[in-house]
């Protein structure tokens, strides 16, 4: 297992918010952008990536024991989503690369 | 709440039509479980099904409440709000069944998933609506 901090450092990705989180482990993760989705098939220590950028997301990360979630495409999250990121010390990432790319590349990252 | 050695009752509102508070009290639903130490394969399962009662409570009625109880054998966790009803609950159960709005949508709600998520992770599940009244929704996990 690998903490956010490495993945982060290895893949480039910008803390957008919940630093205090960056110590948290890795179990792998999870694409989607249908909240019911995430429910239903995300497990805890995955990090979630998504387009989505509302307060809901935080609210299933939480739910859910998420280790993160990662915004795709330089979207950036609305400033209550930051608020409770902060508070549930759960990590937005952001990534200027699409899903498919930031996905494939966590793929390779865990897979060893 | 109240409180004897068997039984244990609580109550949260939800609000129809606030998002931002969607999953507040599937989150204190789950902060109570885990204080009274419930098998956290339980929890995972209650709060799956908590969560998509909660929000089908806020994206499709008015307003809610949610009736908690516990014994030493089962959680039952009813979901009763005033709002239009379901007219057909056999095809609201079907996946990808939602008459959620373009705007709810948008926000990765309305996939239609969220009746098949509880009956997946729910021990048990009945739904009751009465048209232009409100649903009642009950799920029972079972703790032993
Ligand atoms: N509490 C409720 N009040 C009124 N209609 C509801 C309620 N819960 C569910 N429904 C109806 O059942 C449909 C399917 O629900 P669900 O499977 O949760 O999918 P979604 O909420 O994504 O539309 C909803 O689109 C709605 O028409
Ligand atoms: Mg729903």
């Amino acid at each position: 297992m690998m903490t956010l901090a490495a993945i982060a450092e290895k893949l480039g990705l910008k803390v957008l918010s919940g630093q205090s989180g960056m110590n948290r482990q890795v179990t792998g993760g999870y694409v989607s952008d249908l909240l019911s989705d995430v429910m239903g098939h995300a497990q805890a220590g995955h990090i979630w990536i998504t387009l989505q950028t509302h307060k809901n997301v935080m609210a299933i990360a939480s739910l859910k024991d998420l280790a993160a979630v990662i915004l795709v495409t330089g979207h950036q999250p609305d400033e209550d989503t930051v608020l409770q990121s902060n508070e549930e010390e759960i990590p937005v990432l952001g990534t200027d690369l699409p899903a498919f790319e930031i996905s494939g590349k966590l793929y390779e990252l865990l897979k060893t | 709440m109240n409180q004897d050695s068997q039984s244990m009752h609580f109550e949260y509102n939800v609000e129809g039509g606030n998002f931002s508070r969607a999953g507040y009290a599937s989150s204190e639903i789950k902060k109570l479980l885990k204080q009274l130490n419930v098998d956290m394969g339980i929890i995972k399962r209650t709060v799956v099904g908590c969560y998509e009662a909660e929000v089908n409570v806020v994206a499709h009625a008015y307003t809610g409440t949610i009736y908690v109880d516990l014994n030493t054998e089962s959680i039952t966790i009813r979901f009763q709000d005033e709002g239009p009803g379901i007219p057909d609950i056999d095809q609201a159960m079907v996946e990808g069944f939602s008459t959620a709005s373009s705007k709810v949508r948008e926000m990765g709600f309305g996939a239609g998933m969220g009746l098949p998520n509880i009956k997946k992770n729910a021990d048990q599940m009945k739904i009751s609506s009465i048209v232009g009244k409100g649903t009642t929704l009950e799920i029972t996990m079972l703790l032993q």
